[in-house]
């Protein structure tokens, strides 16, 4: 089986890709959504607490 | 070897030890993912019914049986934050919800994409579909619901007693295939046993273990942030090392 024949799946390639490239897509998406949230919390903490400091 | 397991409800000691499974869950879920994909592709032949078109279900049925776990071990945290008021539970359930609006909405599109080739229909107001598509909105209507709330302790009981009544929806899911004469077939794998190859069942079950841990660590990090800014005004929070800097 030639690589060009796996990706073409008998006629699904659409389907099976579209499926798989669309979950594994959103499933990166929300791993860097999560660790930028992270981030910014963290951020946010930081930033209320040397307004703190300040007064 | 005693361990005080209430030690870890409250947040402080949580957000630690959950820092520290982190990469216990996530690095086993990309090891098994990658598994189960060559499994899926490489070694589980071709059906004799589906041809290739098949080889969706292994995202697709793990994928859905995890929006319908996801939903319960939400409402099951929520009640508990509602009933036991621990702030942790509540923080739990929050931190489960976009993950499981995720695997709802992942299985309605690889359904809606399998759908097409087999029924020759993107989608069909069955009961399947419909109370899959329920769910999704329950999800997003938890989001929203707590959102909109400004007061957290007040979110997450106005949020729990939405998951709550929701996870009625559950059950009709799943025994909607059996209840009413559906266009979505029933289970392949029953505790009767299953027609599936070998091949198949290794695929889809390594996928839904992997989809499983991965929900466990993204739900740590994500119950991260949320103890941090909840818990914002505390000590504990103001000496952490990551705050400090």
């Amino acid at each position: 089986m030639s690589v060009l024949e796996f990706f073409a799946m008998k006629g699904y390639a659409w389907y099976i890709w579209g499926s798989y490239g669309v979950a594994i897509l959103l499933i990166i998406v929300e791993i860097m959504l999560v660790r930028h949230k992270r981030t910014i919390t963290l951020q946010q903490l930081r930033l209320v607490r040397d307004a703190e400091n300040e007064d | 070897m005693a361990i005080n397991w209430f030690k870890y409800s409250a947040p402080s000691s949580f957000y630690g030890l959950a820092g520290k499974l982190i990469p216990w869950f996530a690095w086993p879920a990309a090891l098994l993912f990658c598994m189960g994909m060559y499994i899926g592709f490489f070694v589980a032949p071709e059906d004799a019914v589906q041809s290739e078109a098949y080889r969706i279900i292994f995202i697709h049925v793990p994928a859905s049986i995890l929006s319908m776990m996801i939903y319960l071990i939400m409402a099951g945290y929520a009640a508990l934050g509602l009933i036991f008021n621990t702030r942790l539970s509540s923080m739990m359930a929050s931190a489960l919800a976009p993950t499981g609006a995720l695997f709802a909405f992942i299985s309605l599109w690889t359904g809606a994409l399998w759908g097409k080739p087999m029924w020759g229909a993107w989608w069909v107001w069955d009961a399947r579909l419909t109370s899959e598509l329920i769910l999704l909105f329950l999800y997003l209507g938890f989001i929203a619901l707590q959102a909109s709330i400004e007061d957290p302790r007040r979110a997450d009981r106005a949020g729990a007693l939405l998951a709550i009544v929701g996870s009625v929806n559950v059950p009709i899911i799943y025994f909607s295939v059996q209840w009413w004469n559906t266009l979505h077939q029933g289970s392949s794998v029953k505790l009767s046993g299953t027609s599936m190859h070998i091949a198949m069942q290794q695929a889809m079950f390594t996928m839904l273990v992997a989809m499983w841990l991965y929900v466990i660590a993204i739900a740590l990090l994500r119950v991260r942030s949320i103890i941090l800014y909840r818990e914002r005004n505390t000590q504990w929070v103001g000496e952490l090392a990551e705050v400090k800097q």
